[in-house]
């Protein structure tokens, strides 16, 4: 029954045999200590939003430090203190704010009218297999094509109106929100699926109830590119088409400003841009996300 | 010990007058890989009675789970039929509820409380949020989880992520529960604990379940009556009692010959089936 010891038995460790033992009582007192609070400085560094602020103000810092260290040529690059203060003005004394809402309203227009579309083609995707067909189709056929490049066509088709922005934003939001929903759907567990059929979900109810829910952290992703994608478009398509409709906007200000070698105004088109990025994720996708995914423990 | 024996020798009879409530009739199932056509079973026919806690029992890939499948109306039988109450089951519904092996069965956007709610709303069990709230927190503390139930399903450890599901499951008082190796994924002492709790719920309202697992000592434990079911593809090769048996018959002479006679009848097939292959080779 002795197992066969290998080759050079010396060499093994020895088991060591010790005396065994028991606690009776375990002392209670001690297990008030196992959880203690965070130091102020801890709690401080652990809000999202002042991480965040830091490096925030380390970029400005060091914008700031090398424009004035270096004493660059403002009309090359301006200091920051220029551009935010020429920001300020230009928002409150002159008409950038209008400018600035002119660009928001046909954003605004642009991507919701991307994202019905693709809630409808997502639908569609997910009652028959045809649907699903074309939506992969159609993403690997429409997703690269730069917006840009189709908006000679739009101002061919629906003249130099805000109609043209809106056909070249919605094709920037709809392929990439499309893509991510439906690989997001793809990719929901069998079991919830099962447990959805299993309680008599069917249909719609079954896509809203089971499947949206499932499938959140990628909607939200795509819901971002597709954010990012529609101010890109946006800007771009007017720097190329200037002023539309008379009054133009945000990226019509960037165009104009640029063409006057007026650098400080250029930087104050971009920080609109950059400051409606920061708020967006930050307050407007970051709530969401809290709320739901980072709740439900699917998004860390 | 002695009460369990008394107890179902006195149901005997009711039994054999009552009608069985699901009857499982010479069924095939098949399913489609992309190269194979997979038979999982092959004519398995077995009926259960009220009350049955039935296992079906056998090795991987005697296509238990896939039976349970069927059951449960995820995949239709290529022969033979599946009936509940007489009815032909032609899809999933409210009336055979499903609890999976996976901890992710569990739905992460809704609480404990909220997910049997969401079973007893949409399986059409109850009409008001007031009274499927009643039946959620009654199934809650059944399990023994009062206190989590506004907790996220992600906060929870496997064992009670199960009994979660176990809750959902029977607040819908299905007229079979079906179980699907629901304590495989757990470690052996939550196991333990698991199913000693689910024999306790059982004597509390004797509810129908089917229940499979691969463990011939947890069939023993839990299920009344035994299905042996031999792989590839499954076929029935016993249906044996097991109600005298629970846990503390483990390790005894009686538990331990019924098990090594289950555990000889299942591995009889790997030694012939070791025995083909050399020779098929050569």
């Amino acid at each position: 029954m002795s197992i066969k010891p290998p080759a050079g038995k010396g060499l093994l460790p020895k088991l060591v045999i010790r005396p065994e033992y028991e606690v009776s009582d375990i002392a209670q007192a001690q297990i008030s200590d196992v959880a203690h609070k965070l130091s102020l400085a801890e709690r401080i560094w652990n809000i999202n939003g002042v991480r965040k602020a830091v490096i925030l103000l380390a970029l400005v810092a060091a914008w700031q430090a090398y424009t004035v260290g270096f004493d660059v040529e403002p009309l090359m690059l301006p200091s920051f203190s220029i551009s935010f203060m020429r920001l300020y003005n230009d928002l409150f004394y002159s008409d950038l704010i209008y400018k600035v809402w002119f660009s928001v309203k046909v954003l605004l227009i642009g991507y919701s009218a991307g994202l019905v579309l693709a809630a409808l083609l997502i639908l569609w995707a997910t009652a028959t297999r045809f649907g699903s067909d074309f939506i992969a189709m159609a993403t690997a056929m429409f997703n690269p094509l730069p917006a840009i490049a189709l908006l000679p066509l739009a101002m061919l088709w629906f003249g130099l109106g805000t109609a043209s922005l809106v056909f070249v934003l919605i094709h920037s939001v709809l392929w990439a929100v499309a893509l991510s929903t439906h690989s997001g759907f793809e990719n929901v567990s069998p079991t919830l699926r099962m447990i959805g059929r299993n309680y008599g979900l069917r249909g719609i109810f079954y896509v809203l109830k089971i499947l949206v829910p499932a499938a959140l952290p990628s909607i939200l992703a795509g819901m971002k590119i597709g954010w990012a994608f529609a101010w890109r478009t946006l800007i771009g398509a007017e720097l190329v088409f200037g002023a539309s409709s008379g009054s133009g906007g945000l990226g019509w200000y960037i165009f104009e400003s640029s063409q006057n070698i007026d650098t400080d105004a250029v930087f104050a088109g971009l920080f609109t841009v950059i400051l409606f990025g920061i708020v967006v994720e930050n307050v407007v996708f970051r709530n969401i996300e809290l709320r739901t995914v980072n709740r439900w423990g699917m998004q860390q | 010990m002695a009460e369990r024996n008394g107890s179902a020798a006195g149901k005997k009879p009711a039994a054999a007058a009552t009608q069985p409530i699901l009857k499982v009739d010479g069924v095939t199932l098949q399913y489609k890989t992309k190269e194979h056509l997979i038979t999982a079973t092959y004519r398995v026919g077995f009926d259960v009675y009220p009350a049955d806690r039935f296992v079906l029992l056998g090795p991987s890939g005697c296509g238990k789970s896939t039976l349970l499948k069927g059951i449960a109306g995820y995949m239709k039988p290529v022969e033979g039929a599946i009936r509940l109450k007489g009815r032909e089951i032609s899809e999933p519904g409210p009336d055979r509820v499903m609890v999976f092996q996976e901890f992710d069965q569990l739905l992460p956007w809704k609480t404990v409380k909220q997910n049997i709610i969401f079973a007893l709303h949409n399986g059409g069990k109850t009409d008001t949020v007031a009274e499927a709230e009643e039946i959620a927190m009654e199934y809650i503390q059944k399990v023994k989880l009062t206190g989590f139930e506004d907790t996220f399903p992600h906060m929870l450890s496997g064992g009670m992520k199960q009994r979660v599901a176990i809750a959902r499951g029977m607040a819908m008082e299905p007229d079979v529960l079906l179980m699907d190796e629901p304590f495989a994924a757990l470690d052996a002492l939550t196991r333990l604990q698991m199913q000693k709790e689910l024999l306790q719920l059982w004597e509390d309202t004797h509810f129908t379940v089917l229940f499979v697992t691969h463990s011939i000592e947890e069939a023993l434990i839990v299920g009344s009556r035994i299905l042996v079911l031999s792989p590839h593809p499954g076929q029935v090769k016993a249906e044996l009692n097991a109600h005298h048996l629970n846990h503390d018959n483990v390790g005894d002479k009686k538990f331990a010959k019924v098990q090594q006679h289950i555990h000889d009848m299942l591995f009889a097939d790997r030694i012939l089936e070791e025995d083909v292959k050399p020779g098929a080779r050569g």
